[in-house]
């Protein structure tokens, strides 16, 4: 998929944002002095240039970002979780939801079977119901996405890979760049790569910076999302950091988490990777989306985190092409919860088909 | 097709009501002058949905909480010596929505001869009753007011945003959550009065009168009664005039716990009047009174040279500093409660952004990003952020100092939003440029105005904030520990939130420096206001 | 007597993590009343037992530990009402179990409930009372709190079956801590009727275990237990006071020796046996800019 409001960049790296033509005028600080002018695309240029270069105007850049309050984040996150969504609000963000889930089987014993399975329900969620939209992607291993493809030819469905040694990312560039040219080739058109935590954890960010720019690199022109495992990461400030180091290697999006790891996405989570999203935009005029995935099991979280994205980056994210739910159970219970909308009824267990 | 990044909203020319943008206009354009409800929560039945071709936008459906759960009287009697009674002279008048401008009911105006006989039967009541009970005694009966008041919860959070304005959400979430748990922390008090730390056999005051606010109705009678009661006084309340029904509730839930009569007795009625007459009693102890510092003044005045034991909670114009290294998203959240939360209307509200220069433009930036997501309108919908200003008069000092605002040179805005043609509205509005010297720096506004004032160091942060009459609160932004402890300890201040604010806990004491009040409400300190020590 | 229903007699089983298990030894031993009739077969616990309870009553320390101080007298209080609702089951048995008269088991069931009530007030309390800030001679802040200890062993009172029992096990949980408690030997149902009012209320499960069977036995191997933190000897017989305290040392064990002076458990209590459970944490903060 085409990414709407970027271009690459001359070095290849995919990353350096073509800058919206911002109408203000007046400059936008930062807590690290960077003062960047909306509308001077060659100093932000330069700016993430330097970031790629040097390992340590990354990591001084990375650490002068304002941090996170904890016990506030959460706090922003539960007064979010008050509101109250009803009648046609509800039918809305259900219907939305549903076109935004990512369908996901990410299991050792999936079988072609399984994922042809996956993709008719992708493509139909409700056999009963045409107007009821497809969802945005299914997500599977590589090795599957041949059979994906062919099974969703002539729908909007894409098919997203996972690639890089999912979950765990411990494996060489090498093994990790082969296994996204593996997806690529295969016909993938979203790829989810995993950082590699223990060099972040470990303060490397140079190297994890690297990663992303070689994977976005591979990925030619398929979508890149950058699996943060914010589980691991533990911390909101380092979630913070891990979203903005994936940000300047490239990524089309960030997502949370690989699903495997618990915990997974929660919504003061979901919450700091869009403030990053959306002082991202800011300062470089680039749109990164993001994709919160593992754990979302219910209609009703998924739609606090539409919510969240609402009244934190607003209108434009509350799109498939900015914002996706990486899940499996929830669908279901989306189209539950839409029927009862219409009808006024509970539904039944069976009446929704399992993929 | 380039998506478009939401830029924030033009500024709005002072004086006038910008047109509507985006969600916020559905919910509040209508004037909605019965106050009625708009339809019942959630029915099982559901409204017929459109599909979502039909709703272009995330746009938040009206989700109102309903009213059916109320069961208004149309008129109510004063709570004296354990039931409703008329008063002696029969005076009564009304009290109001202040969002709809709707009449609730009639209340009960009580006049010297009222406050007479609740004094009186205070004063047997704690001699004979209450004084004498064992502290384990008195502890279970506050038990149970804590009990009903969580059992009743629904119903006074529908009541207090009906009769004072304040969004639903916050009644159910903070004011009767609070108010159950000082009973219940108190009751916990009134058997280890020794461990308390004023002596082996601290003894209480007597009868206590207690004059409360309207901007946090229940939660105030239950910072006035829970300690007061624990430590064996007995209480004459008196609400404020334009909020009387929560309190009449919570009299007719102390009925329900069974406390003997004449322990806690409520009189409704003008201030001038009932309050007046309280205060003056020589039959009352103890004074204890929440209100403006100008009030407070006066009552400070009336019983010089008698004797009566006194505390104040009064006024505030607290500054709310803001750190280069603040937790920005986090800060501006701060900002946003300390100002907006209750429309303002707190005495500890955070009515002066003091900002660090060196990022005071990304702060304001922010602000006004965020405050496009605040949401003004029916306090019954449960996604309203402010509701309605509780009086008109409030609402008249309030247009005031923000002309005085303009008229003294800050720069005035506010988001777009459309006001309700009835009831009592003010939109939330931010002045910049302001200096200390400004009067909308020095006079506490009580409304959902932000003076935001610039420093260098932290030297100046300190002597700008120190620089009033106040003293109640404070709020301090920056990761740095040590710099929040030396803050604290150079703020004039009774309260001080570090990368918080308007944080409230039973356990936590409460109360002002200077012309703030004196006293602390909360804690085991706030038992001293009701002991004999 | 052909007209006198038939009794669905109660089972005793011992009460760990929130279950019901009997104990893994299979053993059980006869209860008798005041008179020496048959009252009931109970659980006879094992060293096993024993062990079983103190994992779980590890495991639940970090979240009842972790509760909010209000949290946690909200819960305890609610107990409070739940043994109100059972006085009368509560009479019956503390008058079979120790002999005296319904009136007499009736005034020391209120006592309990009383006493479960003044201890769920100090939850958040104890920490004004017990903690201070601190004033050093230097540009720090200094703060000490209070902590919970951890895991409590509690040899329950041998004679006062109720009060008794409540009066050392409400201290240790409103402090935040845990319990594995060895009830009464001869008179030990009040204390597992008491653990059905705690499974049934918002107790985590862990916080209260609950083992009956002989003391002699069982109490060694709860004061030689490493993974207990604190000792409560309340109920251990004189002659094996000596023996414990010194096996309790093996992890220098915080040990509470029984105090003459509650021997019947009417008086009012002091904070004493809550202080007992609780560490002190001092903190120290540069104040600067």
């Amino acid at each position: 998929m085409e990414s709407e409001a970027r271009t690459t960049a001359e070095s290849g790296s995919g990353a350096a944002a073509r800058l919206e033509q911002s109408s203000r005028p007046s400059a936008s600080t930062f807590g690290t002095g960077h003062s960047i002018v909306g509308s001077d695309s060659a100093a932000v240029g330069e700016m993430l240039a330097d970031l790629r270069r040097s390992e340590t105007d990354l990591r001084r850049f990375l650490h002068g970002l304002p941090g996170v309050d904890q016990v506030g984040a959460e706090a922003r996150a539960a007064s979010l979780v008050t509101r109250s969504i009803k009648t046609s609000a509800k039918l809305w963000a259900l219907e939305m939801a549903v076109s935004m889930v990512d369908l996901t089987t990410l299991e050792g014993a999936d079988t072609p079977g399984k994922v042809l399975s996956l993709c008719a329900k992708a493509r139909r969620p409700d056999p009963a119901d045409a107007s009821v939209p497809p969802v945005a992607a299914v997500c599977i291993y590589p090795d599957l996405v041949p059979i994906a493809k062919r099974a969703l030819v002539g729908t909007s469905v894409k098919v997203a890979s996972v690639a890089t040694a999912f979950p765990s990312g411990r494996a060489s560039l090498a093994v990790k760049l082969a296994d996204v040219r593996d997806a690529v080739t295969g016909g993938a058109d979203e790829v989810d790569m995993v950082i590699d935590r223990g060099a972040f954890l470990s303060g490397r960010y140079g190297l994890v910076l690297e990663e992303v720019q070689a994977v976005k690199e591979a990925c030619g022109r398929a979508h890149l999302k950058v699996i943060l495992e914010t589980g691991e990461l533990v911390t909101y400030d380092n979630v913070r950091r891990a979203s903005y180091l994936a940000m300047v290697g490239g990524a089309d999006f960030i997502k949370t988490s690989t699903g495997k790891v618990s915990p997974a996405a929660t919504l003061p989570v979901a919450l700091v990777m869009l403030e990053a999203v959306r002082d991202f935009a800011e300062l470089t005029g680039a749109l990164v989306g993001v994709k919160v995935a593992g754990g979302i099991r219910n209609a009703k979280d998924a739609i606090r985190y539409l919510v969240i994205v609402n009244e934190t980056v607003g209108e434009a994210w509350l799109d498939p092409s900015l914002f996706r739910f990486g899940a499996s159970s929830l669908l279901n219970d989306l189209l539950r919860q839409r029927s009862k909308q219409l009808s006024g009824a509970y539904a039944g267990s069976e009446d929704f088909s399992i993929e | 097709m380039t998506k478009s990044y939401p830029t924030h909203k033009p500024e709005a020319e002072p004086g006038t009501v910008p047109p509507l943008q985006g969600d916020v206009a559905e919910e509040i354009s209508r004037p909605d002058a019965s106050g009625q409800s708009r339809g019942s929560d959630d029915p099982a039945g559901g409204l017929v949905a459109t599909r979502r071709g039909e709703q272009a936008s995330f746009t938040y459906a009206p989700a109102p909480e309903s009213r059916s759960i109320v069961h208004l009287q149309s008129s109510y009697g004063l709570f004296i010596d354990g039931a409703f009674v008329e008063p002696a002279d029969g005076n009564a008048y009304k009290t109001e929505n202040p969002a709809t401008e709707e009449v609730l009911a009639e209340v009960a105006a009580a006049g010297l001869a009222d406050v007479d006989r609740a004094v009186e039967v205070a004063g047997r009541a704690q001699r004979e009753v209450w004084g004498p009970m064992s502290g384990a005694e008195r502890a279970k009966y506050l038990f149970r007011v804590a009990r009903i008041i969580q059992e009743r919860s629904r119903e006074l959070a529908v009541l207090e945003s009906l009769d004072n304005g304040k969004p639903i959400r916050e009644s159910r979430d903070v004011d009767v959550p609070l108010a159950a748990a000082h009973f219940f922390y108190y009751a916990g008090w009134a058997d280890k009065l020794e461990y308390a730390g004023f002596g082996p056999h601290p003894a209480p005051i007597g009868v206590a009168g207690q004059v409360i606010p309207w901007n946090f109705p229940l939660m105030m009678a239950a910072w006035k009664l829970a300690p007061a009661l624990a430590a064996g006084n007995t209480c004459v309340l008196k609400p404020a005039s334009t909020t009387p029904l929560t309190a009449l509730l919570l009299a007719e839930i102390i009925q329900q716990a069974d406390l003997p009569p004449g322990v806690v007795n409520v009189v409704t009625g003008a201030g001038s009047v009932a309050g007046a007459a309280l205060v003056a009693h020589p039959g009352i102890d103890k004074v204890a009174f929440t209100g403006s510092t100008e009030v407070g003044k006066d009552l400070q005045r009336a019983i010089a040279g008698t004797g009566k034991h006194l505390t104040l909670e009064l006024g505030g114009k607290a500054a709310n500093i803001v750190f280069e290294d603040a937790p920005l998203d986090q800060a501006v959240e701060g900002i946003v409660n300390g100002i907006f939360f209750n429309q303002g209307e707190v005495c500890c509200a955070g009515s002066r952004l003091l900002v660090q220069e060196s990022i005071a433009d990304t702060v304001v930036e922010r602000l006004k990003r965020r405050l496009a997501t605040l949401r003004v309108g029916d306090p019954l919908d449960k996604n309203t952020d402010l509701g309605a200003i509780n009086n008109a008069a409030q609402l008249e000092k309030i247009r005031e100092l923000a002309a005085a605002g303009e008229a003294e040179g800050a720069v005035r805005w506010s988001p777009s939003c459309t006001l309700p043609s009835k009831g009592y509205w003010f939109a939330p509005t931010v002045f910049t440029n302001v200096s200390q010297a400004h009067r909308i720096a020095q006079e506490e506004i009580f409304g959902p105005v932000l003076s935001v004032l610039t420093f260098r160091t932290p030297q100046e942060a300190v002597a700008k904030a120190n620089n009033t009459v106040y003293g109640l609160s404070a709020g301090v932004w920056t990761e740095k520990g040590s710099r929040i402890l030396w803050m604290a300890g150079q703020l004039r201040a009774g309260v001080v939130w570090a990368n918080s604010f308007n944080r409230f806990d039973p356990t936590s004491p409460f109360g002002g420096y200077r012309e703030s009040g004196f006293g602390r409400e909360g804690g085991r300190q706030g038992l001293g206001a009701y002991l004999d020590v | 007597m052909s007209d006198e229903r038939l009794a669905v007699r109660k089972t005793y089983k011992l009460y760990i993590g929130g279950a019901f298990p009997r104990s893994e030894s299979g053993r059980s031993y006869v209860v008798e009343d005041s008179d020496g009739a048959f009252l009931a077969n109970a659980a006879q616990g094992s060293r096993k037992d024993v062990r079983d309870a103190v994992v779980a009553a590890r495991k639940a320390v970090p979240r009842w530990a972790g509760a909010t101080a209000y949290n946690r007298g909200q819960v305890l209080y609610r107990v409070a009402e739940m043994l109100d609702g059972r006085r009368s089951q509560f009479t019956d048995e503390v008058a079979s179990s120790e002999g005296v008269s319904r009136d007499e088991a009736a005034a020391g069931v209120d006592a309990a409930v009383d006493r479960w009530v003044w201890y769920a007030g100090w939850a958040d309390k104890v920490a004004q009372v017990v903690g201070s800030s601190n004033p050093v001679a230097g540009p720090f802040f200094n703060f000490s709190v209070p902590e919970p200890t951890g895991v409590v062993g509690v040899v329950a009172p041998q004679v006062s079956s109720l009060l008794g029992l409540v009066s050392v096990l409400a201290p240790v949980l409103v402090t935040g801590n845990t319990a594995v408690v060895l009830a009464s030997e001869t008179r030990p149902l009040p204390a597992i009727t008491l653990a059905e009012v705690l499974a049934t209320s918002d107790l985590p499960g862990g916080v209260v275990n609950l083992i009956t069977g002989r003391v002699a036995e069982l109490a060694p191997v709860l004061a030689a237990h490493r993974d207990v933190d604190a000792l409560d000897l309340a109920g251990a017989p004189a002659s094996m006071l000596v023996d414990l305290e010194r096996a309790a040392v093996t992890n220098v064990k915080r040990v509470l020796r029984p105090d003459a002076s509650e021997s019947d458990w009417t008086a009012a209590p002091a904070p004493r046996r809550m202080l007992a459970f609780l560490e002190t944490k001092t903190v120290w903060h540069p104040i600067g800019l």
